[in-house]
């Protein structure tokens, strides 16, 4: 009897092993995915993940104030670690939020894990309470997505979308779980060791030929540039590396676009600062006049090549990607590489190095002189003088205050963006955090959450602007419940400065709106959260706040009053290529053509 | 695609075939269509059916019409998408079967209704239903061959026309086997 009685015991012990809740099996398969950290808010399509959750002692949740919010936070943790980042959202408006995030996510191939309430599935298609189309909705906006129907698939359908978001060109993926298969009862399953067939696009297989041919391609080159991006970064810190070492060996200039800062640092002699709409002089003007282009993990983004038919006229150009359709998508190049930026890389450097010794690289001091020339035109000078404080000193000051700390900085943006992209120097990859593709308001205080929840010991700088700020600004309150030290730099100039610099150059300085009224005190408003508030008006009174700011142990509101109606130079207006920049408002430009006018 | 000026002379655009083989799963055929939606590429025509039970695959016959440069685009662009496995250019690929069945009901009296017949027997298409005043015909092969038949039709009478799309194949003794097995 005693016998029987055991055995039943351990088969009902057996049973609750082997079997769990949908629930709680989600779970599990994050901490076997290695998530640490998701970023979420609470609904009702969501109650039995978050009963899981708080059972689990392996993932710590972040409850933000709003499901962007959480995506952008997700965002920062992913990249300024190289890991996926985890977002959980309810279903109907919760997912709704959340999609900015993941179109952001998109577009700057982040990866991204978020998981989505639904409404049981008995009543999906009955317009039920907070049921929205999620799959539907963010199929434009995600690398792929699921909605779970099958309890028996839901361990795979997790693990492949970890593998998913991080492999290839990176991307965030969506799982929309309905509540009656978060309750319902699953046999674990583990990841399996090898997932296929998601990348097709892209193979391990280095086609050695054509690394010979690029090679020599570029050691024959008598005026080459190298210009790198995001897909750099991506590829992780060895990609960097092998960046700057092929730089060095070529003796070649370097630029990078906005997503690629940090991955050759600034302090190297050969990287000409970024290139493209707000690029410097002498970059764009490199990428105009050389007769020989390496493209490593960017886009030709339209930001970057300004008008097309004038992009680079006489050059011959080589693209590496890991998406084969960013090849020959917008510019057409006469060697198009698919690979991981670091295996590419590392071929090349390898060849490069073999036929360095066999033959003599061209010489390029006259490639060199003419753009020492060009940097002679100083496009990033300016003139403080007077009391009031120029938006790009602040930069120039923080950047010094703070560089012999391990930095990390996210932005919003606008002109305020663009002038923390020129006026702070990055040093290393992952340190640098804004939102490029999408151009997200609202991106960079979130994101610095995500940031300092992954780094809490390095200081993690917002730079913002005071209409940016409004966006996100809920997010005040994640700062201090989890006590994060963020420091929120405002380059206050009391308007949205890249509108209103567009509306001065293209529309005939009609302000339309874009002025930001009715500000709230951004010292009062930090003390109301229980933080510190400091500001500045005077230029010689912004070191010491700098200091403070950074002395000041909690989250810091910084508002930075700056010149109101300063404009962000050097600039390609919309439509002109890249010999066609205008480097100060004095600058007589030709008005901006019918074309350009159409652009954004 | 850019809105800026392309920087080399565009070439002209040509009709293409391509043959995908694609999971059966909800939301398959609305990333591929909104691929070319969202991207502005043309769809002349879709035909999409399971072909493999066992392994829930589908198969999408698709006609697209664009540049070179465009067409490796779409390509490259449907490879991105999670559950597409294989994306064939037959176009590119060589001699390749293009076939499509048409459904056409006329509303017909007096001779025109022995003229109708005559031209159906002509295109060997089948008789599906008669009445007084009307026929169903059924008839399969190339699309301009439906579309002349069609037209004939047309002038003869009120028409309903239903037509399935093109379904494509290459020629020759090449199959897809291996590529599936992958998968
Ligand atoms: C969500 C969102 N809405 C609108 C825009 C368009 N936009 C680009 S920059 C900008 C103004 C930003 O103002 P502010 O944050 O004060 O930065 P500043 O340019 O003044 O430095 C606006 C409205 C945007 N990028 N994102
Ligand atoms: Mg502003």
């Amino acid at each position: 009897m005693l016998v029987t009685n055991d055995f039943l015991i351990e088969s009902i012990n057996k049973m609750k092993v082997d079997y769990i809740s949908g629930a709680e099996a989600v779970i599990k398969a994050l901490v076997e995915n290695h998530v640490e950290v998701i970023f979420g808010y609470p609904g009702g399509a969501v109650l039995p993940l978050y009963d899981a959750l708080f059972e689990n002692k392996k993932i710590k949740h972040i409850l933000v104030r709003h499901e962007q919010a959480a995506v952008h936070a997700a965002e920062g943790y992913a990249r300024s670690t190289g890991k996926v980042g985890c977002v959980l959202v309810t279903s109907g408006p919760g997912a709704t939020n959340a999609i900015t995030g993941l179109t952001d996510a998109l577009m700057d191939s982040i990866p991204i894990i978020c998981l989505s309430g639904q409404v049981p599935t008995h009543l999906i298609g009955t317009d039920a309470f907070q049921e929205a189309d999620t799959t539907g909705i963010s199929r434009p906006c995600t690398k792929h997505n699921y909605l779970v129907k099958d309890p028996n698939k839901l361990c795979e359908i997790i693990h492949k979308s970890f593998e998913i978001a991080s492999s290839g060109r990176p991307g965030p993926v969506l799982i929309d779980l309905p509540k009656d298969i978060q309750l319902s009862n699953v046999k674990y399953e583990n990841k399996k060791n090898k997932i296929n067939n998601i990348n097709k696009n892209i193979s391990s297989y280095v086609d050695q030929n054509l690394i010979n041919k690029v090679a020599r391609l570029l050691l024959e080159a008598e005026r080459p540039i190298i210009y790198g991006g995001g897909g750099v970064v991506n590829s992780g810190p060895e990609a960097s590396k092998l960046l700057t070492e092929l730089v060095n060996i070529l003796d070649c200039p370097v630029t990078l676009t906005l997503m690629g800062l940090g991955c050759v640092p600034n302090s190297n002699k050969r990287f000409l600062g970024m290139l493209g709409m707000h690029g410097t002089y002498e970059a764009n003007l490199a990428m105009h006049n050389c007769d020989v282009m390496l493209n490593v993990g960017a886009r030709f983004d339209d930001r970057v090549t300004g008008r097309l038919n004038a992009f680079a006229p006489n050059s011959k150009k080589v693209h590496i990607d890991v998406d084969k359709s960013s090849i020959n998508k917008v510019v057409h190049v006469d060697y198009g590489i698919v690979g991981d930026c670091k295996n590419i890389l590392s071929a090349l450097v390898q060849e490069v190095k073999k036929l360095h010794n066999q033959k003599s690289m061209k010489t390029k001091t006259k490639w060199w002189s003419q753009i020492n020339e060009w940097k002679d035109k100083d496009s990033l000078g300016f003139k403080q003088i007077g009391q009031n404080i120029k938006p790009q000193q602040a930069i120039k000051s923080l950047y010094e205050k703070t560089k012999s700390f391990d930095t990390y900085i996210t932005t919003e943006v606008g002109q305020h963006q663009m002038w923390a992209a020129q006026y702070f120097g990055f040093s290393k990859p992952n340190h640098w955090m804004t939102s490029g593709g999408l151009g997200t308001m609202g991106y960079g205080l979130p994101s610095s959450v995500g940031v300092q929840i992954a780094h809490p010991k390095s200081l993690v700088i917002d730079i913002s602007g005071e209409a940016s700020f409004l966006m996100n600004m809920q997010e005040l309150s994640t700062i201090v419940q989890y006590k994060l030290p963020v420091k929120i730099f405002i380059l206050n100039n009391e308007w949205m400065g890249m509108v209103r610099q567009w509306q001065e150059l293209n529309h005939g300085s009609r302000y339309s709106e874009s002025y930001t009224s009715s500000l709230p005190d951004f010292v009062k408003l930090a003390e109301s959260f229980g933080i510190s508030g400091l500001r500045v008006d005077n230029v010689n009174n912004l070191d010491t706040t700098i200091d403070d700011m950074i002395n000041i142990k909690g989250p810091v509101i910084a508002d930075i009053r700056v010149e109101k109606e300063e404009n962000c130079f050097p600039m390609i207006p919309s439509g002109a290529a890249h010999n066609e920049m205008i480097l100060s408002s004095h600058d007589n430009h030709k008005d901006t053509s019918s074309e350009g006018l159409a652009l954004v | 695609m850019s809105v800026y000026q392309k920087n080399e002379v565009e070439e002209v655009e040509t009709s293409r075939t391509l043959s995908l083989v694609v999971d059966n799963q909800p939301g398959t055929l609305a990333r591929v269509i909104g691929l070319f939606s969202g991207r502005g590429y043309n769809i002349e025509s879709l035909t999409v059916t399971e072909i493999d039970k066992l392994r829930s695959l589908s198969r999408i016959s698709l006609v697209t019409r664009g540049t070179s440069m465009t067409i490796e685009q779409i390509k490259s662009q449907l490879l991105r998408i999670v559950p597409v496995h294989i994306v064939r250019d037959l176009t590119l690929e060589g001699p390749f079967i293009k076939s499509e069945l048409a459904l056409v009901k006329l509303v017909v009296k007096g001779a025109n209704r022995v003229e109708a017949l005559r031209i159906a027997e002509t295109f060997r298409a089948r008789t599906l239903d008669v009445t007084l005043t009307s026929f169903v015909f059924e008839l399969t092969g190339k699309p301009s061959k439906l579309d002349a038949f069609i037209d004939l039709m047309r002038s003869l009478g009120d028409t309903e026309i239903s037509r399935t799309g093109v379904s494509a194949i290459s020629r020759g003794h090449k199959t897809e086997t291996k590529l599936l097995d992958q998968i």
